[in-house]
């Protein structure tokens, strides 16, 4: 068995404990009380050569139903989309991957740049001012605008529609916790936030208003309608978005949005389980100061040419310590870099031909399962690549006979919302063929 | 390789009717977008995303990478972040379609690989932290650590306390404080004793009714083991407070000692550290949370569980803090880490944790001549200098660092921990040779005397990068953030083209 991930031989080591006038490296743990040694093998399976690593899995990695062999119409906050084969070349390049934080800025100007275009594409989709490196994920970054919010409103209350991803949900509810604000959650009227609640839950202590563009059900909320009540008592408007979707709806930012933030999943990020993904935050130049994790700004050296340098670090954790605005050190760099690798390939226009194919692919299976027996389209609201059908039986059922026809259907969305049972949320994006979407119709309509 | 000195923007080399992507035209009936979408939230001014070529693309992030050290260009012994070599074969395994093409609500029959991949890493690292239950969720080291704080404040309140003070020993990651404070919690910071460990007699002062938990990091930032950490965790558990292990420093104890072993309660670990993530330029990472029992009905949902042969999702977790991150966590991380534990096995890791003890101290002893070292005692997977003699001939720490960088080295952290004046933390991992470490003590010691004879040399450096010392204080005074076209060609709004169905 070789440690190939070890270079230390014997005779370095003989070397290296000479110099040190010890005789065992047992020598070097000495300050270590005996009581709480270990003194015995750890229990874990024995090393696997690499052969043998690579059999075990990819006899793994069978077991799973994949995007390669199977149809999907799952979607919910992850997306099975093309992602250009530019993608994988540039981050497995690994001056990238193996880098990390540019904390030395003259032999990270790769990355630095990088993240500059990346931040300059968030802000171009979004129509904001100023966005950060990214985030761990959507659902997160929606939570850190609640506390960015809450911290420069000084007030305590956050009004989120129950469109917005039952996830984010959960985790906005978990940091509520931490920092001691309240959550009210606002109801769904036809598919969309109902602005009458909305209305009524907005006031004077509310420190902002979220909403997901488009929501959780697919729906296309109208952001028009809802800035008014958001802004109406001085709380900040936060809208999480599909940025792909951005190719074709309004920006948030034309909306008066103050913060906007989401999941660039859709922009060259496999679906991998969930993890990672790649969450953005943006704002206005007013809440600049009060972003969340890293920033890359421009600046110059000392013979006046353009560099890039880690900025606005007075915010972050390891100068200003429990002071600081939040405890986020690390982005999704990575991540980052593969979105803006995918919105490069797309550009100006592909991003809005994708987001056209989505919306136009949708429709098309939206309609055409509205016309099956039994199957209803329930909303009535616009929508992007996702809507909400009601089924003749339980979900569970339908997608198990969906899955022997070699297709993931939709989710569940009894899950989360008790009045939607037996309610599927479908998912149609650019990267299903008229051909796939005829074979779900049929197969929903044969079950 | 050829460096220019400036690079272009992406955004500069765009030129309208450009692209680097093809998709089939769209196959299904279209209908109008005005039909589908009301007018008022359709897209007037289409984002400004680049046009360029597939080759173009590829040249632009090539020419940036080579403007990037990572890992596999050169040493990287920055301290405390544990720049260990990233295996290839965790970065094929990754890609596999059966785990990078999978999506998390499917059914979890269809995902029985997957399940027990976290199912069996969730085990592994219990018997390698000691602890009793792990959770995957949390998406990085800080995260973890707010995670495993919000568990501790549940855990406290179950029991009828009000304990809302964290200790923290002033060596401590500005994480530990940050994370209190978003955990609702506040920080009290205690001295460490002038052997850079904590001063068990100010633990004591600060200990109380009120206290929730002690933070620490073992080996801590100095790189030294707190060698009395029996007795701190008696200090702490006697006042009723749990013990907050800080795993970025996990490197030095594989298979030698456990968190859970040393008494405490509740370890996070960074897996793009120890375990070799990768660090991705700045993330993805991985944090996950090992517990004891105590604070086991406090974990976040789901957990992974096994019946009989079956994996599954565990939601039922009444006293649950709820979710900390969407889906499984960062999945494509854990999944690294967990093939390189494969890789490894116990005497695999064994010997990380030993190798990486050697080189550290082989190269203290080596650097100790010619540069101050505050603490003179054994140390773990890293240590720190002091470039408070240099300070006195007026090359200071990171005139140091940048001279590095003519070298082709990475730099240590630097001014980390701030208990030390003009510090450099150094961490030279288990991976690289003991060539790698001769070059590198042999450069640091020719910058220890050009600092005595020619501290031009230093203070003018780096020489040979693709830009020189960057103006941070203009970059932080007046912030650009973005890239901002050059308006006169978009001004005129007839220019404006609209999105098109």
């Amino acid at each position: 068995m070789n440690f190939r991930y070890l270079p230390m031989t014997e005779e370095d080591q003989k070397e290296m404990l000479q110099f040190l006038g010890i005789s065992s490296v047992d020598e070097l743990f000495a300050d270590i009380p005996d009581e709480i040694k270990l003194n015995r093998r750890l229990q874990i399976p024995e090393a696997l050569s690499e052969p043998e690593a690579v059999k075990y899995f990819s006899r793994l990695a069978k077991k799973n139903v994949n995007s390669d062999d199977y149809i999907y119409f799952l979607g919910a906050g992850i997306y099975d989309h093309y992602i250009p084969s530019t993608v994988n070349h540039v981050i497995s390049r690994s001056e990238f991957y193996t880098a990390y934080t540019p904390y030395q800025p003259e032999i990270s100007q790769g990355e630095l740049q990088a993240i500059f275009e990346f931040q300059t594409m968030i802000c171009e989709l979004t129509g904001m001012d100023a966005a950060n490196s990214s985030m761990y994920d959507g659902p997160t970054a929606l939570a850190e605008a609640a506390n960015l919010a809450c911290g420069v409103t000084r007030k305590k209350k956050v009004v989120i529609s129950k469109a917005v991803h039952p996830q984010s949900r959960a985790i906005l509810q978990v940091n509520a916790n931490g920092q001691g604000y309240d959550v009210v959650e606002v109801d769904i009227k036809n598919g969309l936030t109902d602005l009458e609640a909305l209305d009524q839950a907005v006031d004077q202590d509310t420190a902002a208003v979220i909403v997901q563009y488009p929501n959780f059900l697919g729906s296309i909320e109208d952001l028009a309608a809802i800035e008014k009540i958001a802004h109406k008592h001085k709380g900040l408007f936060v809208v999480s978005s599909n940025p792909l979707s951005l190719g074709v709806l309004k920006p948030p930012g034309e909306f008066a949005a103050d913060i906007v933030v989401g999941e660039a999943q859709p922009f060259g990020i496999p679906m991998q389980f969930g993890g990672p993904s790649c969450g953005y935050f943006a704002v206005r130049n007013k809440y600049m100061r009060k972003i969340p994790g890293r920033i890359v700004g421009q600046t110059t050296d000392e013979d006046g040419k353009r560099g890039f340098v880690l900025t606005l670090q007075a915010r972050e954790q390891h100068i200003r310590r429990e002071k600081a605005t939040s405890n986020i050190c690390s982005n999704q760099a990575l991540n980052a870099l593969a979105a803006s690798v995918a919105m490069t390939a797309l550009g100006k226009r592909g991003v809005q031909e994708v987001a056209i194919q989505n919306i136009q692919k949708a429709h098309y299976a939206k309609q055409a399962i509205n016309q099956l027996e039994g199957y209803e389209v329930v909303f009535d609201a616009p929508t992007f690549n996702e809507f909400v059908i009601k089924a003749p039986k339980p979900v569970s059922e339908i997608n198990s006979a969906l899955l022997k026809r070699g297709i993931v259907g939709g989710y569940d969305l009894g899950r989360d919302y008790k009045e939607l049972s037996q309610h599927i949320l479908l998912a149609v994006t650019e990267a299903r063929t008229k051909e796939e979407i005829d074979l779900l119709v049929q197969g929903l309509g044969e079950i | 390789m050829i460096k220019q000195k400036e690079k272009a923007l992406i955004f500069e080399m765009s030129r309208p009717g450009r692209a680097a992507y093809d998709l089939p035209d769209c196959d299904v009936p279209e209908t109008k977008l005005e039909e589908l979408i009301p007018s008022h939230l359709i897209r007037q001014t289409p984002a400004e995303l680049p046009e360029v070529s597939e080759l173009d693309l590829m040249r632009h992030y090539t020419e940036l990478s080579n403007r990037n050290h990572g890992i596999d260009s050169g040493f990287y012994p920055l301290g405390s972040c544990t720049m260990k070599y990233n295996p290839k074969i965790n970065e094929d395994v990754a890609r596999y379609p059966g785990f990078a093409k999978i999506h998390p609500y499917q059914s979890e029959e269809t995902v029985q690989g997957a399940l027990e991949v976290l199912y069996n890493l969730q085990t592994e690292l219990a018997e390698i932290t000691g602890m009793d239950e792990v959770t995957l969720q949390p998406a990085a080291g800080a995260q973890g650590e707010w995670s495993a704080l919000m568990m501790i404040r549940a855990y406290h309140e179950s029991r009828g306390e009000n304990r809302t003070k964290v200790i923290v020993p002033d060596s401590a990651h500005g994480t530990n404080p940050a994370s209190a404070a978003v955990a609702g919690l506040d920080t009290i910071t205690i001295p460490s004793d002038e052997h850079g460990l904590v001063d068990v007699e100010e633990l004591k002062k600060a200990v109380g009714p009120d206290t929730a938990a002690l933070m620490l990091t073992n080996p801590n930032t100095l790189g030294l083991f707190e060698e009395h950490i029996v007795e701190i965790a008696k200090v702490v558990h006697e006042a009723g407070g749990l013990l907050y292990y800080d795993g970025a420093n996990a490197n030095a104890i594989l298979g030698i000692t456990r968190p859970g072993d040393m008494g405490f309660d509740v370890v996070h670990l960074n897996l793009h550290k120890t375990f070799t993530g990768p660090h991705g330029g700045g993330g993805p990472g991985a944090g996950p949370v090992g517990v004891k029992k105590i604070l086991a009905p406090f974990l976040p949902r789901p957990q992974v569980v096994k019946v009989g042969d079956h994996f599954k999702l565990n939601h039922d977790i009444p006293q649950s803090i709820g979710r900390v991150k969407a889906f499984f966590g960062n999945f494509g991380i854990l999944l690294r880490a967990f093939v390189y534990i494969r890789s490894n096995g116990p005497d695999g890791l064994l010997k990380v944790s030993q190798d990486a003890v050697l080189n550290a101290n082989y190269m203290m002893r080596k650097l100790q001549p010619y540069f101050d070292l505050p603490y003179d005692r054994v140390c773990k997977h890293e240590f720190v200098l002091s470039g408070r003699r240099q300070k006195k001939l007026g090359v200071r720490t990171l005139d140091i660092a940048k001279r590095l960088l003519d070298f082709g080295f990475h730099p240590p952290t630097i001014y980390f921990p701030l208990i030390v004046e003009e510090c450099m933390m150094i961490e030279p991992t288990e991976t690289e040779s003991k060539e790698t470490l001769d070059a590198f003590i042999n450069t640091m010691i020719q910058i220890a005397k050009e600092a005595e004879e020619s501290p031009e040399i230093v203070l003018e450096a780096p020489h040979d990068t693709v830009v020189s010392r960057l103006d941070e204080v203009s970059a932080a005074r007046k912030p650009i953030l973005r890239y901002t076209p050059n308006h006169e060609a978009s001004a005129n709004p007839s220019n404006k083209e609209t999105v098109k169905a």
